[in-house]
């Protein structure tokens, strides 16, 4: 194919989509990652990108209610779909969901890059797995990457979102 | 890194993603990309047309017939694994599945696309070459099948033409009650397998294996099936020794090293989890002729 017949104009695409349940409508460029429209084009930069191929799991968002890697979906993909980020998790007054609170109160988290993406794991998993064991929740963990807690404090601080029963008047 | 510039072609039918696949040049299908994207964005593959396969629902789905199982090629990873059908009558199947990637990477992963790409440590090889499944590849004049046994053609090279599409891929279903197991040694969970191994078995009415499937995946270019530990295993009543024995015979000459791994390291893993692998499958063998109240 010539460079002309690849200019700009032909190579991007009209999607439509809801993102934490807002709609949006935007012209992307077709090579265009979830990743990077998120972050570039509607300024969502809770979804951190680290390795840009699939390993570390930091971009982890959640398309229709599954979790995938946003480094490996191109932004013209999720037309049509409901898209979740981390941003999707407090509440619109800011308070924390209960898992994001319990990361908080056990140390889940260091330096917090690779949080988004874990919050963004456990909340599918946690809806599959209402009771999980130990193993099982390390098993589910397997696909993120965390260089600083050693995922102890990750662990019990989902634990503990497990073990304590979710307040009256709304659970999350 | 990004992934160099390409045109994105949404097909809706298998027909508009065969005829874009006819009509465009070095053009690839996209189906779950979760190691196309990957090797895109690394820019090992650099491609001038991406045609997306998502959109077409009539290459996603299981059906289970009498002596095989059907799997769409667009069938989602997550999809088979979380399968009931399956998992009841050939539990092997959650086994491996859990064993690819991650639950991340499964939700977008598809079974074709993983059989495609053939990674020599992916286990739907592994379940495919165990099961002696058959491909179907649909192309301008027709579709084609494929005994798995032909597929590989070397290093992640399958025989795949290119104006062909991976469009199903039958399982063959064994036995109710047969025993089975799949296993593997990797670095963390998710990772590629150092040696992974997956076994079937079934026995006969005096407990003796009547028939077995032995295969190692990651240790050369594609699944190895094992015959040679089948054929010493099949019409024997088993002991600890012949699955000790069965354990030293899968020191294949085919398995290899690499850059972390040596060939030697990796015949002592595949001894040591062949025996184990089977050990398991004939005590799962054993427990199904228990609950018929069998004879064993």
């Amino acid at each position: 194919m010539s460079d002309a017949e690849m200019s700009d104009a032909e190579m991007t695409r009209e999607i439509a989509f809801t993102v934490n349940g807002q709609p949006a409508a935007l012209d992307v460029e077709e090579r265009f990652s979830l990743a990077d429209m998120l972050r570039h084009r509607l300024g969502l930069t809770g979804t951190h990108l680290g390795c840009e191929h699939g390993v570390c799991g930091a971009c982890t968002v959640m398309v229709d209610g599954h979790a995938v890697r946003a480094c490996l979906m191109l932004a013209v993909q999720v037309d049509g779909a409901a898209v979740t980020t981390v941003e999707g998790l407090a509440d619109d007054d800011g308070r924390l969901s209960r898992l994001q609170q319990a990361f908080s109160d056990h140390h889940g988290l260091q330096c917090g890059f690779c949080t988004p993406g874990i919050l963004m794991t456990l909340t599918e998993f946690l809806a599959d797995h209402p009771a999980p064991a130990e193993d099982q929740l390390r098993e589910a963990l397997s696909g993120n990457i965390c260089r600083c807690t050693g995922y102890q404090g990750i662990v019990d601080a989902v634990m503990d979102v497990l073990a304590s029963p979710p307040p009256a008047g709304g659970a999350r | 890194m990004k992934a160099a510039p390409f045109r994105y072609h949404r097909a809706e039918s298998l027909a508009e993603a065969s005829a874009m696949l006819a009509d465009l040049d070095n053009a690839r299908l996209l189906s779950g990309g979760q190691s196309l994207m990957a090797m895109m964005n690394l820019r090992y593959v650099i491609v001038d047309h991406l045609i997306d396969l998502n959109p077409v629902r009539e290459m996603a789905g299981v059906t289970s017939h009498d002596s095989y199982f059907e799997v769409g090629a667009m069938t989602r990873q997550r999809c088979l694994l979380n399968d009931d059908a399956v998992a009841a009558h050939s539990p092997i199947f959650r086994a491996a599945l859990s064993y690819v990637g991650h639950l991340q990477t499964r939700n977008r992963g598809t079974v074709g696309g993983s059989l495609a790409h053939m990674d020599p440590a992916a286990e739907l090889m592994g379940l495919a070459a165990l099961t002696d499944a058959e491909i179907t590849l649909t192309g301008p004049t027709g579709a084609r099948r494929v005994a798995i046994a032909d597929f590989p053609q070397g290093y992640m090279t399958p025989d795949i033409g290119f104006d062909e599409i991976l469009t199903t891929v039958r399982f063959a279903r064994w036995p109710a009650g047969h025993g089975w197991d799949f296993r593997e040694f990797a670095q963390r969970h998710g990772d590629f397998a150092v040696v992974g191994v997956g076994s079937l078995l079934t026995l006969d009415s005096v407990g003796a294996i009547d028939r077995a499937a032995v295969v190692l995946i990651g240790v050369g270019d594609g699944p190895l099936r094992l015959v040679e530990v089948e054929a010493l295993l099949t019409g024997v009543r088993p002991d600890t020794e012949l699955f000790r024995a069965a354990g030293e015979a899968a020191r294949h000459p085919a398995i290899t090293g690499d850059a972390l791994v040596s060939a030697d390291y990796r015949r002592q893993l595949a001894a040591v989890m062949v025996r184990r692998s089977l050990t398991d499958a004939y005590r799962r063998a054993r427990a199904a002729v228990g609950k018929e109240g069998g004879h064993v």
